[in-house]
Parts: structure tokens; C-alpha cells; sequence
């Protein structure tokens, strides 16, 4: 892409960064990765000896470019996917398979568009409660799309409305079934600008609303730094001239921003943009892109 | 008024102007022709009587053989005004005859119904089964479905049977096929949603990849309702006894052409109701995505 090979070649080593970029070190977190490791080609992994961890309540965004493996991560975290090595570790349990305690937004909102939007997340409700009663599955779906803001179009179909919409009501369906963690994956990338910093503040209130700990990807540094504690910066795989280093996390940066920052006012904060500098620096010279 | 609308209209006057004109070729084509033939000038009295004796009445309006408009419609008429009349083995009304081959249709595309959803349910699902079944399905989707008739008549022993039998196996393959296409191509992310959800595998079945396959399998029903169609008037041929095809076939020994022509009428007719009903079916569990 735009990086530039000389470039990379001379960029700073990772420990020489200034203070507030720091790694985190906490080993007993809510949801540890240790070693994770994708190789569709034994000898070439797509990823290596990925380790982090993610504390309840905190919100964790990965940045990285296209085919570093971010999605990958996400599925195994989802129980989609399965790693070749390491293994992942939510509240003292192996992850083994998808289960109800982490909810999932996909990219493609992957609404199912015979459903309207109360039956879509009805459906999740129901998978997450199957005793409770019709009454019961109302009200809870009520209040999760009216949660999104979403309560006039609640017996429309999918295809009846805007991709913002959409996305709204897979955020909805994902809370309805209360999970332990969600994991979104890049859940605002086919939205327009406008819609998309709606919806993060949104997001932002949920999610500072119900405490819950959320792991995303995003390919927006902006993005990145209003809604993270930490972004987990990755780098692809590439041939060095001693041989193929397998991508992995380059880099975690703890967000030093206040955590009560909007939108509106980030640009505006101390510090803000000598982190967005280094987000992008590590993008455009050791993200390395293919 | 709209564009739509009026365009509507205006086919559907075209389509009546079309009809009338190949009413009038009819009535053309088979008006009685007043100089050729039917003439008696030259012939003395003993040549006449002789004619009349040999079955040529010369005297006789000439017939081309071909039922006139006339004909036609008192024919019609007398099937419409009195169309559940039953006289006999050989003369039941065009009702009867209709609900015999109705019901064969019905019950051997049930029964097809009933094999080829949950069968291609399974094909679609498994890449080991869709490659197991393949070649058999590819061998005996283009039998035609009245070579199983002799096959079907030894070991059945019953013609009506047989004959939905033959039905049964002239819809099984495209309700087969596309059943087993639409559930394989069920959307991996709506499959991701049901796993993350840890939806069992009964509901997942019947809440997530019927629907989505819906489409597609009412597609494979609509084309197979078709075949049906086409093969229960040969199969009644064949099998004798009651049904539409059966009273196309009895009314050709009869020579009654104006009775065989009404049949056609009314196959096509039926034809094209069951499409249209599978056609609405189909607009149901249409989704927009």
C-alpha cells in the first residue's frame, strides 16, 4: 500500500516509545489469549505467539491491515474458527466452540432478512432464554431496540432499511442476549462517515451503560482511540532477509485519554494527536502491507 | 391513470384482438366450401342411390373433417353446463375426469413432497451424502418418467397406482436438486449468527436454513408440479380409465375432435392455475435481502 520499504527499514525499534504507550501488564484478566498461532501453511503461520489479555469492562480495539489476521483472532475468540496453536481462556474456561456468553457483530450485520427486526432478536432472545414467555421475549426485545433508538421500525424487515439501521439492530441483537463479552467485527466499515460517528457514540453509551467488555476490530484510527482502553496494534507477515517473521501484536497501546471523551471534543484533548501520530506512523511503516 | 396500468390494459386488449383473430382463422379455414364436391348435377338417379349406398351421400353438405366454431362451442357448452355427469366407465363428465388426474398429481407429488425435502435437506447438508447421491441422481434425472411404467405395472399390479407412481418419480429429482442446492447455499453468516447463538440443530433447521432455502425449494416444487402436469395426461393414456388424459385418448377412438380440442383447452388451463399458485407461494417466502 502507501508504506514504503527504506521506511520500514529504518523505523524506530518498538521499545523506544515515549511513556503513555506502554504495554499492559496484566496476566490475570477476564479473557486471556495465550500463544494463538494460524497457519494455513505450516511453515508460514498468518500469525504467532499472539498473547493479551482483556479485564471485564474494558474495551479492547485491534488495528492491523488487511490479512494480518484480525478476523481470524475474532472468530477463535468467537468459536468460529479454530487456532492451529495456543489456546483462549474466558473466566477460568477453555473456549471450545461458540457459545451464548460472548455475542457477535458481524461486519455484514447478518440480519436474517425473512425476520423483521423484532423477530431477528427475538430469535437471539429465545436461544438465550428458551422457558422464558411470549410476554417476556416482547419486553426484552422492546427495550434492546429501543436501546438503539430503533423502536418506530421494530416490524420492519431488514431490507427496509438503511445500512446504519442494520447495523444498529445486529448491536441490539448481540446486547439482547446479555453476554459476557462482545466481540465486533469492524461493525461500522460499510457505513458511511455521518452514520458511523453516530453510531459510535452509541456504542460508547451502551457499552459505558452496561459495563460490558467488548474486543473489536477497526480499521479506523480515529475510531480506535474514542472508543478503546487499549488498541492492540498488528502487523501482517512478511519475508525478512533472515526468513518469514509470521504477523502478530507489534504493539499495545494504552489509550491515555480521558475516558469520558466524545466525539466531538477528541481532537481537542492533550495527547490526542501524538497518538493518532503513532497509530498511523505504525500503520504506514512497520504494519508492513501487502 | 399510470404508465403500468395502462400498459396493462393495452396488453391485455392485444391479447383479446389475437384471440379473436385465430377464432376467425378457425371459422375461415373450416366454413363449408358450397362448389366443391357436394354436387349431384350429372349424375342420373341409379348413380346417386349408389353413391348413397357406398356411404358418399353426394347430396350431403361436404365436411373437411375438422370441427367447425359452431361444433366447437355446442361442445363447450355441453361439458360446462353439466360437468359432473357420470354415465358410466366411458362417459363421466369433465369434472370427474379433471378431480381423477387432480388427485393423482396430488398424491404422487405429496409422496415426492414428502422424500425429496427432508432427503435434499440431508444432501444439502453434507458434502459426503451430495457426492455419495450425485451420480445416481444424475443417472436417473433424465429417464423419462414413462419408462418406469412397465416396471411400475409388474410390481404394483394396479394401474392407478402406477400411474402416481410415475408422477412421484417425475418430481422427485428437481425438488431433489434444488432442495439440496438451496440448503448448501444457505448464507455461512446467518449459519456463524446460529452457532453463536448455540441454536440446536433442530431449530437451526427449520428457523434459519428453511427459510433462507425457501426460495429455492418452492422453485424445484414449481418446476416439478409442471413436469407432473405434462406426464399425467401421457401416463392416463397409457393406464386407461379415468383422468383428463385418459378422456383426451378415449375421445380420439371416439373421433369426437371437438371433444379432444376442449380437453386441450382445459389441461392447459389447469396447467397454468398450478403454476400460478406456486407462483404465489413462491412471492410468500420470498425475502429482499
Amino acid at each position: 500500500m502507501w508504506s514504503d520499504v527504506t521506511q520500514r527499514a529504518t523505523a524506530p525499534a518498538p521499545d523506544a516509545r515515549d511513556p503513555q504507550q506502554r504495554k499492559a501488564a496484566n496476566v490475570t484478566g477476564f479473557l486471556q489469549i495465550e500463544k494463538l498461532g494460524k497457519a494455513y501453511v505450516p511453515a508460514k503461520p498468518v500469525f504467532a505467539d499472539v498473547s493479551f489479555t482483556l479485564d471485564k469492562g474494558e474495551f479492547v480495539c485491534i488495528i492491523g491491515h488487511s490479512g494480518c489476521g484480525k478476523t481470524t483472532i475474532l472468530n477463535v475468540l468467537a468459536g468460529l474458527d479454530t487456532a492451529t496453536s495456543g489456546n483462549v481462556i474466558m473466566d477460568g474456561r477453555e473456549v471450545s466452540g461458540p457459545s451464548l456468553d460472548r455475542g457477535v457483530v458481524f461486519q455484514s450485520h447478518a440480519l436474517m432478512p425473512w425476520l423483521t427486526v423484532r423477530q431477528n432478536i427475538a430469535f437471539a432472545v429465545k436461544s438465550r432464554w428458551p422457558e422464558w414467555k411470549a410476554a417476556q421475549v416482547t419486553a426484552h426485545v422492546e427495550k434492546f431496540v429501543a436501546l438503539v433508538g430503533l423502536s418506530p421500525a421494530i416490524d420492519k424487515k431488514p431490507s427496509q432499511l438503511s445500512g446504519g439501521m442494520k447495523q444498529r439492530v445486529g448491536i441490539a441483537r448481540a446486547f439482547s442476549i446479555q453476554p459476557k463479552m462482545l466481540l465486533l467485527d469492524e461493525p461500522f466499515g460499510a457505513l458511511d462517515a455521518l452514520t458511523r460517528g453516530t453510531i459510535q457514540d452509541e456504542l460508547m453509551t451502551i457499552v459505558r451503560q452496561t459495563q460490558q467488555t467488548v474486543f473489536m476490530i477497526t480499521h479506523d484510527v480515529d475510531e480506535a482511540i474514542l472508543l478503546a482502553d487499549r488498541i492492540l496494534l498488528m502487523s501482517n507477515g512478511n519475508e525478512t532477509p533472515e526468513g518469514y517473521r509470521p504477523g502478530g501484536i507489534a504493539e499495545v497501546v494504552v489509550n491515555p485519554l480521558p475516558r469520558e471523551r466524545t466525539r466531538a471534543s477528541l481532537h481537542h484533548l492533550d495527547g490526542y494527536y501524538s497518538l493518532r501520530n503513532h497509530i498511523v506512523d505504525f500503520l504506514v511503516t512497520r504494519a508492513k502491507a501487502h | 391513470m399510470n404508465p403500468a396500468k395502462n400498459l396493462n390494459l393495452r396488453a391485455g386488449l392485444l391479447s383479446v384482438l389475437i384471440f379473436l383473430t385465430l377464432l376467425g382463422i378457425w371459422y375461415i379455414a373450416t366454413a363449408p366450401s358450397g362448389a366443391a364436391g357436394g354436387s349431384t348435377a350429372g349424375m342420373t338417379a341409379e348413380q346417386i342411390e349408389y353413391a348413397k349406398m357406398m356411404g358418399k351421400d353426394p347430396s350431403a353438405p361436404k365436411s373437411g373433417g375438422f370441427p367447425t366454431l359452431g361444433e366447437m362451442g355446442t361442445t363447450v357448452w355441453s361439458h360446462l353446463s353439466n360437468p359432473f355427469y357420470d354415465n358410466g366407465p366411458n362417459d363421466k363428465g369433465i369434472a370427474i375426469q379433471l378431480a381423477h388426474s387432480l388427485g393423482r398429481v396430488a398424491l404422487g407429488f405429496g409422496l415426492a413432497c414428502l422424500v425429496a425435502i427432508p432427503l435434499g435437506f440431508v444432501i444439502g447438508m453434507s458434502p459426503l451424502l451430495r457426492r455419495a447421491f450425485d451420480p445416481f441422481i444424475q443417472v436417473l434425472k433424465p429417464i423419462s418418467p414413462l419408462a418406469w411404467m412397465p416396471l411400475a405395472l409388474y410390481t404394483i399390479k394396479d394401474s392407478s397406482i402406477s400411474g402416481i407412481f410415475v408422477i412421484f418419480i417425475c418430481s422427485v429429482w428437481p425438488m431433489l436438486v434444488n432442495t439440496a442446492f438451496g440448503v448448501a447455499s444457505v448464507k455461512r453468516e446467518w449459519l456463524n449468527v446460529s452457532a453463536t447463538l448455540e441454536v440446536n440443530p433442530l431449530r437451526k433447521a427449520f428457523l434459519v436454513i428453511l427459510p433462507a432455502a425457501a426460495p429455492t425449494i418452492l422453485t424445484g416444487m414449481r418446476i416439478s408440479m409442471g413436469i407432473a402436469w405434462l406426464v399425467i395426461v401421457a401416463a392416463e393414456m397409457l393406464v386407461g380409465g379415468t383422468g383428463i388424459g385418459y378422456f383426451v385418448w378415449n375421445e380420439w377412438n371416439n373421433l369426437s375432435l371437438t371433444n379432444v380440442i376442449f380437453a386441450i383447452v382445459v389441461i392447459g388451463l389447469v396447467g397454468m392455475l398450478l403454476d400460478l399458485a406456486f407462483g404465489q407461494l413462491q412471492k410468500v417466502v420470498t425475502y429482499v435481502e
